[in-house]
């Protein structure tokens, strides 16, 4: 039997930003069912090392391959860039992002921003897409605010209804972007619950965030980042539980 | 109050100019500045959308031609605009012998043409702005969820471009009914060109422009209150919930 391919891997990511290298060579792969937690300061390259996964960012060199398909790249004037726009066009729907602020589509209700990329990227009919949409606002507990704006709903609400935009793609690999950093602390829960939930049910996830419990209870790997490079990685309970490096340590150290 | 509804029923009494014949010339003028208005402002918008879009690339062939046109139809005075199409083709040469000048010989289609690309200039910054103030992350959604360019542009940017642009337009709609008033300096018996032709007929210039004045007025709420229906609709979405 053939091996399924795996959703995601990326192999030795480098990326200036100008003369400054943010990223120095950062692989990781990304299993079925694998929950990945990036941790690291701010600065550290976690949020650039997410947005090279789905090529928000063209990283300077480096591999990328999604469900066994790499990404073809060539080098341009501007730099190096993807051979194929298709080809990434096809990638990005297979791995959903939910970003730090939201980012739903404002001048669509919320029920218009879940079908949205299913019915026009993916060319799933109207009708099997509003379905779908509504049993996934049930699921992120939000089918009352279906005909809402983004603007008409709390962080949490937005966050939540973009977790629903995101699994209307049914991705291979969800990546979040420090999903629960913009919301008032009491919202957070909320979000968190969701993703555990989805962590539960076998979703593969790539998480970069500071709520360290989610990443001690949830997550089946964690990578601590420290200016570009992978300092330590590994299951939580060894990362968490007894971290090695002086900076991790101080990372992890209660802040009072 | 009372006065001045007396003074007015007197006025109305005595009146002699506004008899069948006038009131025939305002109403044709109504026509023709509807029809101008109306096309040129369609025709504008149409030119208008391709040209934000292409005002906004990054390739300088593209984006240089129409920053220059914009900048000239937005820099000069549009009666300027409206003598150069209307007296300056004449002279073109050899113009006069080939169908254009069928279009061309009659005031209307200058006219018609100097306001479409004067409103087309106009929307043109418009929407540029619009589309340049979508929100850099709405975009980066729209990217990471697989859309390409032209999907991205129909789905997401003009989309939310348009509802933004749409209190800007509807002044710009009100500015070309009033500009259009110029149309009558070449001629046209506009709504002012009847105005004209009723003054210099009774010499009586409160009484013609008045009324035509009353008649732009009324125009104007009708856009108004259209487009305040139109933002009230479309943008919903930028009002927190009434709950």
């Amino acid at each position: 039997m053939a091996a399924t391919p795996i959703p995601l891997e990326v192999r030795n990511i480098k990326k200036r930003f100008g003369n400054t290298e943010v990223l120095k060579g950062l692989s990781l792969q990304a299993h079925k069912g694998d929950v990945i937690t990036l941790i690291g300061a701010s600065g550290s390259g976690k949020s650039t090392f997410l947005r090279c996964m789905n090529l928000l960012e063209q990283p300077n060199e480096g591999d990328l391959i999604v469900h066994g398909e790499e990404i073809r790249f060539k080098e341009t004037r501007h730099g190096r860039e993807p051979a194929d726009w298709k080809q990434v066009v096809r990638m990005r729907a297979k791995l959903s992002m939910v970003f730090q602020s939201f980012n739903l589509w404002s001048h669509m209700t919320l029920l218009e921003n879940v079908i949205e990329a299913p019915v026009h990227v993916l060319g799933k009919p109207k009708k099997e897409a509003v379905e779908q949409a509504h049993a996934l606002l049930e699921r992120v507990g939000l089918s009352e605010r279906a005909d809402y704006y983004p603007a008409q709903m709390s962080g949490g609400q937005q966050q939540r209804g973009a977790i629903a935009r995101a699994l209307a793609m049914d991705p291979e690999v969800m990546l979040f972007d420090e999903p629960t950093s913009a919301l008032d602390p009491e919202l957070v829960g909320d979000v968190l619950k969701v993703m555990r939930d989805l962590a539960d049910e076998g979703r593969t996830m790539i998480v970069v965030t500071h709520e360290m419990s989610f990443a001690r209870d949830v997550s089946t790997q964690v990578i601590y980042l420290h200016q570009g490079l992978v300092e330590e990685a590994g299951p939580p309970a060894e990362v968490l539980g007894n971290p090695k490096s002086e900076r991790l340590k101080q990372f992890l150290a209660p802040k009072h | 109050m009372e006065a001045l509804i007396a003074n007015i029923t007197e006025l109305l009494a005595e009146n002699t100019i506004f008899n069948a014949q006038t009131l025939g010339y305002y109403g044709e003028g109504l026509v023709t500045t509807v029809q101008l208005v109306f096309l040129s402002l369609i025709i504008g918008l149409v030119l208008a959308i391709p040209l934000a879009i292409g005002r906004g690339s990054k390739r300088k062939w593209i984006k240089m031609p129409i920053f220059f046109y914009t900048y000239v139809f937005r820099g000069t005075p549009l009666l300027v605009q409206l003598y150069l199409i209307y007296y300056g083709v004449v002279f073109v040469e050899g113009i006069q012998d080939t169908w254009l000048w069928l279009i061309l010989e009659r005031p209307f289609y200058p006219a018609l043409i100097a306001f479409t690309l004067n409103t087309a200039a106009y929307t043109t910054e418009i929407f540029h702005g619009a589309i340049k103030a979508t929100s850099r992350g709405e975009i980066e959604a729209a990217r990471a969820y697989g859309m390409s360019y032209s999907l991205m542009m129909r789905r997401i940017i003009l989309p939310s471009a348009f509802r933004r642009a749409l209190p800007a337009y509807g002044n710009e709609v009100i500015f070309m009914l009033h500009a259009s008033a110029i149309a009558s300096v070449v001629t046209i018996m506009d709504l002012t060109g009847a105005a004209r032709f009723v003054y210099a007929r009774f010499y009586a210039p409160f009484e013609a422009f008045l009324f035509v004045a009353a008649i732009y007025l009324c125009l104007t709420f009708a856009i108004l209150y259209l487009f305040r229906y139109l933002e009230k609709r479309m943008l919903a979405h930028l009002k927190p919930a009434s709950q």
